[in-house]
């Protein structure tokens, strides 16, 4: 019997935080598959419309994102609150859609250039006036591949 | 007695691990893209600008938006929720009405001589139209094409058009053409 009993006197064993590290590798796994990296900050809020038959946009590295919405409220007071451009991390106006374009396109292999696709992520308050202006400056710079970028509506 | 070498203290372990992954939530956005898929029409040569190309007016589904987000389609003021079902009639002309768009007799693969029709959506706003309207529209006319198409298919392989292999879907696209040309801006309305 006294095979089983251990001598007292023994000290509590800590709880063994082993198996912690294993738990938050896991979880860093799972966001560095699942995730991408942000590229650029926002300026404007966009809040883009809703659509039913969408698809999946493809191949992240082969898009160039363009965004059209109202100055985020610290900018308001320069930039106003009329709905604005933004290219990478800056406010552009619609003339410096076809600069946009060809350095987006220098940036990427040869091979690929062809392929590049303009995403357009809009507020859906916006006026189609300015989008009007983005698409003709999209077919100036023969960059047709177009993607009007929505969310799924929820059923 | 050999004697128990101490466990290397590995507590600090998750630490380091918590650190990468707050750095990784931070710097990376979950966001799928997802989106309407367009391609634009490439801009004309001076020399073909002037080159109209004739289109019966039967055969044209004309779309107006104005900068009040009604639509007028053909000349009659329509909700947006019927637009779907407009348009599914316009491409199919069941019963073959003088007003709706001319069919063609044409050979497509796997289907044989089929009359194809001769639709074409033109869609026209303002530049005072929101931004989402324009993409419901869109939305909707791609929505009618979709159905179409499956309708099609689901006659032919009992499958939707999604699960076709790529030469069926050829054909089925073949047999119903939905273009959609979107009108040179004008300069009508405000911003």
């Amino acid at each position: 019997m006294s095979k089983f009993r251990k001598d007292g006197k023994k000290e509590l064993p800590a709880i063994s935080t082993a198996s912690l590290p294993d738990i938050v590798f896991m979880l860093l796994f799972f966001f560095m598959v699942a995730t991408t990296m942000r590229e650029v900050d926002l300026n404007v809020d966009i809040m883009v419309p809703e659509a039913k038959e969408i698809t999946k946009l493809e191949k992240k590295d082969l898009v160039s994102n363009i965004y059209v919405g109202v100055p985020m409220r610290k900018f308001a007071k320069t930039y106003g609150s009329e709905p604005r451009i933004q290219l990478n991390d800056q406010f552009a106006t619609v003339d410096d859609i076809q600069a946009f374009i060809s350095t987006e396109r220098e940036s990427r292999k040869e091979e690929l250039r062809n392929k590049l696709t303009t995403s357009l992520k809009v507020d859906q308050y916006t006026k189609m006036g300015i989008i009007t202006d983005i698409k003709q400056e999209l077919r100036k710079a023969s960059s047709l591949k177009l993607n009007y970028s929505t969310r799924q509506t929820a059923e | 007695m050999a004697r128990k070498t101490p466990e290397i203290n590995s507590s600090s372990m998750a630490d380091i691990a918590f650190l990468l992954l707050i750095f990784f939530l931070v710097t990376t956005t979950m966001d799928v893209d997802t989106g309407i898929y367009k391609k634009l029409p490439p801009i004309p040569d001076k020399e073909q600008q002037d080159v109209d190309v004739k289109v019966k007016k039967r055969n044209v589904f004309s779309i107006l938006v104005n900068r009040n987000n009604e639509l007028l389609v053909n000349g009659e003021i329509l909700r947006i929720s019927d637009l779907r079902e407009k348009t599914k009639e316009f491409f199919m002309n069941p019963s073959n009405l003088e007003t709706l768009p001319e069919k063609a007799l044409k050979n497509v693969p796997y289907f044989g001589d089929v009359m194809v029709s001769k639709g074409l959506i033109s869609l026209q706003n303002d530049r005072g139209t929101q931004y989402a309207t324009y993409i419901r529209v869109q939305d909707e006319l791609a929505a009618a094409s979709r159905e179409l198409k499956d309708e099609k298919s689901m006659q032919k392989w009992g499958k939707k058009y999604d699960q076709l292999d790529a030469d069926q879907q050829e054909a089925v696209r073949k047999y119903i053409p939905v273009q959609i040309s979107e009108a040179e801006p004008r300069n009508t309305g405000g911003k």
